[in-house]
């Protein structure tokens, strides 16, 4: 893979670009991924050569339209290797995905009935969660973590009263990987559903949804390469047959009158109105870019990138690592000992070297820590070694201005 | 010296620097000698939340003319509070009201006032021509 980095980058024209007169250092991947050509290009042919409404019309282009909508879905379900393409929704991105599963919840939750979500959740996978409990009278639950920012998964933490369990693949604030298979298993022996947000597994690693058993799986396509603006809801058959629809209107309905309508079968149920579909297209052309590379080669890789970049950081005298489980995927958070993250921030900036600093949209994992937040370096497939350098020069340099 | 002056006086002070760390290191310098506020008004009633950095912000009226003190969390962040301050101190609440802080920009700070920072500047801004006002306005009762 090392060998082939130039080539990598070569194919995203972003990566060339001058910040503050420096090149561009990209380290802040968890919060979006840069596009390759290929993935423009597919976007820009389909408008150019194939556009049309969906599902509608008999015309020549709709059906053109329709199919390659439908190719994207089939793509999506190979990539999870999800059992048939009814079962992937598209949808705005994770958030979205997220909410419709939450809203559908929230009228199947009675008082008395607990959801269970984790410590390390984006605030994506904690506010729809809160707000559907609000108005079910459901009650919350937390699973907790630990100091090095792993979960403390007890099955204890399940009753008969848990209906469902929500928590990410990866945290995207520490990088942590969950133990979700296991979650998945001890959820299922008290028939609550799980819902894995993958929206930082689905970057670095691949994902197949029946060795998991998850009966949801939601991710972004912009994290993963793709266009923003598109996301995925996986889930089970049996799951998305019950679940009510999240919003109403074109194209999700069998039949409408004044007095009843019924619903399309999934996954049309739960896409009301005109569907993304330049974005579906996209999403399968960086999901095709992500197999031709390799995702074996991809989550090595970065493995190494995180390693090198671990071990390179952890010479900075005052240097800090919020996060330091065992088992962790391309995101380092730190803190400089004396600086605000936001300095430091600010500083790497005029270096030309782009991190995330602040909460990560992640409060409760600060406050943990009872900081105000962390500095974030957030790898891809086409950072390199180098760039691992220049961030750990930057942020000596940061260090030394500010302390 | 008018705010205008004094705007114009930070601009000259920082056209010196043509390398960015040196303008940084100077800010930071400022950062440091920030006026701080008194420990008593650093409560939730004073306090600026930005999503990454904080402000805390008093104002006092003393002979008609404004003093403010301030701190923040973050150093850089202080030290631009800290050139609001010397632009903005012992000032009538008229001028305040008055006064741009268009200055920021020409000195290659902008970035650092937009919204899109969130680091509770642009609000702080606000709150102290808020106070000018609230001032004005007492003085204009009595
Ligand atoms: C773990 C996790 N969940 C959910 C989301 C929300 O994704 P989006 O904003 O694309 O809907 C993110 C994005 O930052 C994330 O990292």
């Amino acid at each position: 893979m090392e060998r082939h980095i130039a080539s990598i980058r070569e194919q995203f024209p972003i990566l060339k670009t001058q910040v503050n007169g420096k090149p561009l250092v990209y380290l802040d991947n968890a919060a979006s991924t840069q596009k390759p050509t290929r993935v423009v290009n597919a976007i820009a042919q389909y408008y150019n050569t194939s556009h049309s409404n969906v599902h509608r019309g008999v015309h020549s282009l709709s059906q053109k339209a329709t199919q390659l909508f439908e190719e994207a879905r089939e793509a999506v379900r190979a990539h999870l290797n999800a059992a048939s393409s009814d079962e992937i929704i598209f949808t705005k991105g994770c958030t979205d995905a997220i909410n419709t599963v939450a809203s559908g919840y929230e009228r199947l939750l009675k008082k008395g009935d607990e959801v269970l979500i984790s410590h390390l959740e984006h605030h994506s996978n904690i506010v729809p969660w809160q707000m559907a409990c609000e108005r079910s009278g459901a009650s919350l639950k937390i699973i907790p973590m630990n100091h090095k920012g792993e979960l403390e998964w007890s099955a204890s933490l399940l009753s008969s009263r848990t209906k469902i369990v929500a928590v990410n693949h990866v945290s995207n604030a520490l990088g942590t990987i969950n133990p979700i298979q296991q979650i998945i298993a001890d959820a299922h022996a008290v028939s609550a559903a799980v819902l894995i947000d993958g929206a930082q597994a689905t970057p670095h690693f691949s994902v197949d949804v029946q060795t998991l058993d998850a009966d949801f799986y939601t991710f972004s396509g912009h994290k993963v390469y793709g266009p923003t603006g598109i996301g995925v809801l996986y889930g089970k058959r049996s799951f998305l047959e019950m679940l009510p629809p999240y919003q109403g209107g074109g194209d999700m309905i069998k039949t409408v009158t004044f007095s009843k309508t019924t619903y399309a079968p999934i996954p049309f149920k739960f896409e009301a109105g005109t569907p993304n579909m330049a974005g579906a297209i996209g999403l399968h052309e960086a999901l095709n870019f992500m197999s031709d590379i390799g995702l074996e080669n991809i989550a090595s890789y970065e493995n190494q990138l995180l390693q090198y970049a671990n071990e390179e950081l952890s010479r900075i005298p005052g240097i800090r690592f919020i996060g330091t489980a065992e088992n962790k995927a391309s995101v380092l958070s730190f803190l400089v000992e004396g600086a605000h993250p936001y300095d430091v921030g600010v500083l790497l900036d005029q270096m030309g070297i782009a991190v995330r600093t602040g909460h990560h949209c992640t409060q409760p994992i600060m406050d943990y820590f009872e900081i105000p937040g962390t500095v974030r370096a957030s790898f891809g497939m086409y950072n390199t070694m180098e760039e691992v350098d220049q961030l750990v020069r930057g942020v000596m340099r940061s260090a030394s201005m500010l302390v | 010296m008018t705010i205008q002056e004094i705007q114009s006086e930070i601009e000259e002070e920082f056209g010196f620097f043509d390398d960015w760390m040196d303008k940084y290191e100077h800010l930071i310098g400022l950062g440091k000698d920030l006026p701080l506020i008194d420990p008593q008004f650093k409560t939730e009633e004073h306090i600026i939340k930005g999503c990454q950095s904080q402000v805390w912000l008093h104002a006092e009226l003393e002979d008609g003319k404004l003093f403010y003190t301030a701190d923040s969390d973050a150093i850089i962040t202080k030290g631009v509070i800290s050139l609001l301050i010397r632009s903005f101190n012992a000032q009538t609440p008229d001028a305040i009201l008055e006064a741009s802080t268009d200055f920021i920009d020409r000195i290659g700070l902008k970035d650092h006032l937009s919204p899109t920072r969130a680091n509770g500047l642009v609000s702080m801004v606000k709150q102290m021509k808020f106070y000018a006002l609230a001032f004005k306005a007492q003085k204009q009762n009595t």
